[in-house]
């Protein structure tokens, strides 16, 4: 245990991040816009190329059929969406983070979130979003948004979520 | 880990105590045959260890527990002892252990060296044929006094099953605290009966899938530490740490080979697949075992090195495959209903474990390296991740009931019976059974 390696994350992702935790905490109905997760502010009062902006009025994920990684038309609109919001603001770089549900095993379920964000990843590159302002990271099962033990929420959390992460390289 | 070995010496067996004892057969009459259907438990008696404090009593209480665990042995209820042990070096009334059906009887003492260490002996008796079976004595500081009780229930398991016995290991695991969208995952180990819990992660980063090195007191587990998840190896004793290779994406579902000098685990692709690759610890070198456009994932080594079977979807959903340990081969042998997962070779090289989802249910159970013969020893609403004691006949895995909130670590015998919960302070998931301590 000497050395431990720090989580160098920008302040504004982790801000994200934490908010989001508290709303899925919150909310077993599915998130479709950020009002619902709980953003505040109301759609209007995000600043255009805000964080916030990209969160609130583009939407930040897209979900999942079970065991799928294939890109369903209701997340193709969101993908286009983002791609359109981030080939605007050029300044972001991008980490795609893929999720599964727990009606899976572990080590499979990490593989397929890491799917899961490569796909999403793959359609924004489609989409003229440049690759190298992008990665992935998978959570596999194991940062569930909403937690309770059916279906509910096992569609929620069968995501990708795009996140920024301040300035791109 | 040496440290400790060399303060705990076997000295070696106790001599017969009656000389009439030489002429009788050596062989006990009191044995289990563990490899039948269902065995029912033997009925023992374990008196408390003699001491001046009540250390004797904490040993003998310990390996009452750990047999009683195993499910093969019903300890008696000390009430019920007739004849009070007060002198450990003649030989017991064997007529007032026969009467209340004590077929093996077991009797110690624990004294306090000039040196300050402490002296624990026993002795293993067979009741009916009036012999002693077993009898050894440990050197061991205070703190050691729990390893002495487990060894002495591995000795009394060895000789009355004819197997090795598995109480004397410990067991790596993910401790999860905290609500369940932000649960810290802690890589933490035990003794298998759950005592002496010690954290080896502080619980900043997500550990998991830590698993034991069959040679070393080593671990290999996944982390996101540095941001991306990755294969670590861990120094129990030491605590220090390296990054297995250097990778550009993911690794992750680490497991060693049977001689500790491999680690095979898989690697993401940038397409968003994983493959299985295997990695020499001595020369660095990699070779790659997989190459599907397919999740391949949780390879696990058959006890001889020659065979690792895997988990892969190539299929369209999860299966179990079986591969050369060159990826030579690959077949698939799982073919019952529903998804299989998380296949884990036992060390006695004949079966293998595994998770299976069918119906909405999760399940554990067991089917022979071809795939056939399966047996579900355990089904519920979540459940996975087994793995087997070093003797072969105990599976652990973690398991969660819904609305429970979360998972904890339960064992098994291999023929589905004596279900039990490892007491843990917190949630817990991964087990990882060590080898028997040496």
């Amino acid at each position: 245990m000497r050395r431990i390696a720090k989580l160098t994350t920008n302040p504004v992702m982790i801000a994200l991040v934490a908010s989001l935790a508290i709303a899925g905490c919150a909310s077993k109905k599915t998130p479709n816009s950020a009002a619902d997760l709980g953003l505040g502010g109301g759609a209007g009062a995000a600043t255009p190329g805000s964080a916030q902006d990209f969160t609130v009025n583009i939407g930040d994920r897209i979900f999942f059929d079970t065991d799928s990684s294939a890109i369903r038309a209701d997340a193709q609109q969101t993908l286009g969406r983002q791609a359109q919001w981030l080939n605007q603001y050029r300044q972001y770089a991008i980490v795609v983070e893929g999720h599964a549900d727990e009606r899976g095993t572990r080590e499979y379920n990490l593989a397929l979130g890491a799917r899961r964000a490569a796909a999403a990843r793959d359609y924004l590159i489609g989409r003229g979003v440049a690759g190298n302002r992008l990665k992935t990271i998978s959570y596999g099962k194991e940062r569930p948004v909403a937690v309770c033990d059916d279906i509910s929420c096992w569609s929620q959390n069968r995501r990708a979520v795009t996140t920024l992460s301040g300035a791109g390289s | 880990m040496k440290k400790l070995l060399k303060s705990l010496m076997l000295v070696g067996a106790l001599a017969g105590i009656m000389g009439s004892f030489a002429t009788l057969p050596a062989r006990a009459l009191v044995e289990i045959d563990v490899n039948k259907g269902v065995v029912e438990p033997l009925p023992v008696a374990i008196t408390d260890f003699l001491s001046g404090d009540g250390i004797g009593t904490e040993i003998s209480s310990i390996v009452a527990a750990d047999l009683q665990r195993s499910g093969l042995f019903a300890p008696i209820d000390k009430g019920a002892f007739i004849e009070k042990i007060s002198n450990p070096d003649a030989a017991p009334r064997f007529e007032d252990w026969k009467v209340i059906n004590a077929q093996a009887l077991v009797t110690g003492r624990v004294t306090q060296e000039a040196d300050g260490r402490l002296r624990a002996e026993f002795r293993l008796w067979d009741t009916f044929a009036g012999q002693q079976l077993v009898g050894e004595q440990f050197f061991s500081s205070k703190a050691n006094m729990r390893r002495v009780a487990h060894i002495i229930a591995d000795a009394i398991y060895e000789r009355l099953t004819g197997e090795k016995g598995y109480f004397d290991t410990r067991v790596v695991f993910i401790d999860e605290s905290g609500s369940k969208n932000a649960r810290k995952k802690r890589l933490a180990i035990m003794d298998q009966d759950g005592a002496n819990v010690r954290y080896l992660s502080d619980g900043r980063a997500i550990s998991m899938t830590p698993r034991f090195s069959p040679t070393r007191q080593e671990i290999t587990y996944m982390s996101y530490e540095s941001g991306q998840p990755r294969v670590y190896l861990l120094q129990i004793e030491t605590g220090q740490r390296e990054l297995v290779g250097n990778f550009p994406g993911m690794t992750f579902a680490p497991r060693f080979s049977p001689d500790g000098q491999k680690v095979i685990m898989s690697l993401l692709r940038d397409d968003g697949n994983s493959n299985i690759f295997a990695m020499d610890l001595r020369s660095r070198t990699t070779t790659r075992l997989t190459n599907s456009n397919s999740i391949d994932t949780s390879p696990s080594y058959s006890p001889d090195g020659s065979k690792v079977v895997f988990t892969s979807d190539r299929g369209g959903q999860p299966q179990i495959y079986a591969m050369g340990a060159d990826g030579s081969g690959q077949t698939r042998i799982s073919f019952g209903g529903g998804s299989y997962s998380t296949p884990v070779w036992s060390p006695r090289g004949d079966l293998i474990a595994f998770t299976k989802q069918s119906g909405g249910q999760f399940a554990i159970g067991v089917m022979r390296t071809d795939g056939s013969g399966e047996r579900i020893l355990s089904t519920g609403f979540s459940q996975e991740g087994p793995t087997w004691a070093p003797n072969g006949r105990y599976i652990m895995y973690f398991k969660e009931a819904a609305g429970s909130g979360g998972p904890r670590l339960y064992s098994i015998d291999l023929t589905g019976r004596n279900e039990q919960q490892i007491p843990t302070a917190n949630y817990a998931s991964d087990p990882a059974w060590s080898p028997l301590l040496e």
